[in-house]
């Protein structure tokens, strides 16, 4: 986020979703996988009332959201009463200083971090490598990102473009790694030259899935144990998360978890789940010796400042709005050339880069509805992809706006056509005389209209509109 | 939280029948047939000439004003309390639905509250206020249903076609692949991204195919334009028809 070509990147949304149709590997590979997820989700929440299960996951996060200042604080409290150093950071960039500070502090070299969004958002991974800190990611799926110099193409598995063959190819270029189609092979591979940089990393740093406010505990969900090595095993864990991740009670925690991992992977829990609370104590055999929090806004208090959009505060990352989306199951996470792509991404990356940045993104969606239907906390994602179309084109750029970048997508051109729009649509008699004089002349109806008709043939008008043939029928009533 | 529950009136004598303009100028056969088959229950249907546009392709490209500009006018056109019938998901969702918030803190608030709530699609109607009973006059025919994502998800219509077809004993009715999934219409969406659109469109075409129908049913013009537009590009035989137009055949109604 802190460098000018990612933000150039985003820009080429056209080019790269282009490209990515054009690619048969992309397209076969998301969409399996989506269908498989959609599949899994469906299936684990076959016995559960999953609409009341929503309303109460909504309900948690909302009652959380409404309270965030005075949570964060309770939450900074309650962790230093536990021994957690917490630290606040307003930009990702301010963050990535925090975390290099800690390390160099402790003289770390070598970091291993377990998955965190928030880390990729801040790029924190090139940060700590312009230090000469060596980061290594020990998510499976991150490493496999990380070893092709790329970024997650999904939030939650961040490997999910590539198949059995790209990686076999890859862990034997970079890891001399014999290559094979089994997948235990590969896992195995992988976890043996990870189990040596755990017992090496001077510091552990870890995403965190919900902070409870009330007790001081850093919740994270995982299913490869790396998680808890992380946290573990290296002398010093810190833990990063967005603001937002705050939940008031410890109770509020499990709502969201099922609804988090039924909605992720249609697991009915993952095999690990962490409760953070605090280094190790006097008596206890293992544990970090420090663990410290980053709390990072990088935008969010500004979302948080209007009443419609900080529903995208809700999110509790499971990913499944991008597994249900019919456009990103096509293009593929890469497309997005955002942290978080999909339909979560189209709503808040337009905040944390501004709508200059992100102008294709808002209107890149059919608003069929399918993630506002899924999402486990009922974000109205549809209606938000509404609001930041009309800020796009907001006719006032001097107006106060949260949505940084407001109005950018504004032309005269577009304007025009709505206002040719509104005069002949606003007045019935024009209305009625432009179906006549569209009807009647039929015959001369251009045969391309631009892109529809790239892909489609154009609508031929009707040899009589519905206006006629029931004025007609009344004419008739009446003689 | 959840969606609020959909009260239906008891089946009144008279309905005004909102055609929208894609129905209006492209294909007015489906809007005659909604009429026809409201008729045929009975009931008096209305049609204010001075309707236009629902105002939905302003509204879902940021252009609030002229949305606005566009309904204004035409919130004065249903002043009996008659239910309000639309023979498209994608319109009755922006009356139903957007309306309230279009409306929302401006002097119209409530005349737009009052009119959003009397919006019924049309198949909706028919099932579940006029309790319409089909007799089937057709030879046996395959088809596929394609209900839109705003029938389904705005207006909560979505298993109301296939259970309308299933009163007709002549008619097979074939599941597609991804039946829920969108067809990549989208409005503005097929022109701004039409590349996606395309992918999305051909897999929709390609499952309706290779679920063995040859003609496919819709609750929304647009996504018939869409799919059967794609079809006729490509030179495929896969036509597609509004579900007015083919239940007001099937019930021997004059085409």
């Amino acid at each position: 986020m802190s460098t000018d070509t990612a933000h150039s990147d985003v820009q080429q949304f056209h080019p790269r979703v282009r490209s990515a149709l054009e690619n048969p590997q992309i397209r076969s590979n998301f969409r399996s996988a989506m269908d498989g997820l959609m599949g899994k989700r469906q299936a684990a929440f076959e016995d559960w009332e999953l609409e009341t299960l929503r309303d109460l996951g909504a309900a948690v996060r909302l009652r959380a959201l409404s309270r965030l200042p005075e949570l964060l604080v309770q939450l900074e409290t309650n962790c230093q009463l536990q021994g957690i150093r917490v630290h606040w950071a307003e930009t990702g960039d301010q963050a990535c200083e925090i975390i290099r500070d800690i390390c160099k502090a402790r003289d770390a070299r070598r970091v291993i971090k377990g998955k965190s969004m928030v880390s990729e958002e801040m790029e924190l991974n090139h940060f700590l490598e312009a230090e000469g800190i060596e980061a290594l990611e020990s998510d499976l799926g991150e490493y496999i990102v990380q070893l092709a110099e790329e970024t997650p193409s999904h939030i939650i598995m961040p490997a999910i473009h590539k198949n059995t063959d790209e990686i076999s190819d890859l862990m034997h270029e970079k890891t001399g790694t014999e290559r094979s189609r089994d997948v235990g092979y590969l896992t195995a591979s992988a976890r043996q030259q990870l189990r040596d940089k755990f017992m090496q990393a001077d510091v552990g740093i870890s995403g965190v899935n919900f902070a409870v406010a009330e007790t001081g505990t850093l919740c994270l969900v995982e299913n490869e144990g790396n998680g808890r090595l992380t946290t573990t095993v290296p002398p010093c864990h810190i833990a990063v998360t967005g603001i937002e991740k705050v939940v008031e009670h410890l109770e509020d925690v499990a709502p969201l978890l099922a609804l988090l991992t039924r909605s992720a992977t249609g697991q009915h829990i993952t095999t690990y789940f962490n409760m953070i609370s605090g280094p190790r104590k006097a008596d206890e055999k293992d544990g970090p010796e420090e663990v410290h929090l980053v709390l990072v806004d990088s935008g969010r208090s500004s979302i948080y400042q209007d009443q419609e959009l900080l529903d995208t505060l809700r999110c509790i990352r499971c990913g499944a709005c991008m597994n249900h989306c019919p456009v990103y199951a096509r293009v593929g996470g890469h497309a997005y050339g955002t942290t978080y792509p999909g339909p979560i991404g189209k709503i808040l990356m337009p905040h944390l880069l501004g709508l200059e940045n992100t102008r294709d993104l808002p209107s890149a969606s059919t608003l069929c509805g399918a993630c506002g239907e899924v999402c486990p906390v009922r974000i109205p994602i549809p209606k938000l992809l509404q609001r930041l179309r009309k800020e796009s084109v907001d006719g006032d750029r001097l107006r106060p706006s949260v949505v940084p970048g407001h109005g950018v997508k504004r032309t005269l051109k577009e304007q025009a056509s709505w206002n040719g729009y509104r005069w002949l649509a606003s007045d019935p008699g024009r209305y009625r005389l432009a179906g006549w004089m569209m009807t009647r002349f039929r015959a001369l109806t251009p045969r391309n209209v631009g892109p529809w008709t790239r892909y489609r043939t154009a609508p031929r008008p009707a040899a009589k509109t519905l206006h006629q043939l029931m004025a007609a029928r009344r004419r008739e009533e009446q003689s | 939280m959840t969606d609020t529950i959909k009260l239906y009136p008891a089946k009144p004598a008279k309905v005004y029948f909102y055609g929208t303009c894609l129905v209006d100028l492209f294909y007015p056969d489906a809007g005659l047939a909604g009429v026809q088959l409201l008729e045929r229950e009975g009931i008096d249907v209305l049609f204010p000439q001075d309707q236009t546009c629902c105002g939905q392709p302003a509204f879902s490209s940021g252009f609030n004003d002229q949305a606005r500009d566009v309904v204004v006018p035409q919130l004065d056109l249903f002043p009996g309390d008659w239910p309000i019938v639309v023979p498209a998901g994608s319109c009755g969702g922006m009356m139903r639905k957007h309306y309230p918030e279009l409306f929302a803190g401006t002097p119209w608030q409530a005349k737009a509250e009052a009119l959003a709530s009397r919006v019924f699609e049309l198949t909706d109607f028919l099932l579940n206020v006029c309790h319409i009973r089909l007799e089937d006059r057709g030879e046996p025919v395959r088809v596929a249903m394609h209900t839109s994502c705003s029938a389904r998800r705005e207006m909560g219509v979505g298993d109301i076609g296939p259970t309308l077809l299933a009163q007709l004993q002549q008619v097979e009715v074939v599941e597609q692949a991804r039946a829920t999934e969108c067809c990549g219409f989208g409005g503005t969406f097929a022109v701004r991204h039409p590349e996606v659109s395309e992918a999305m469109v051909a897999d929709k075409t390609t499952a309706i195919e290779e679920a063995g129908a040859d003609t496919f049913l819709a609750t929304d013009c647009g996504c018939m334009m869409n799919i059967a537009g794609y079809a006729e590009k490509q030179q495929r035989s896969l036509k597609g028809q509004h579900i007015a137009s083919f239940l007001w055949q099937r019930v021997g109604g004059d085409a």
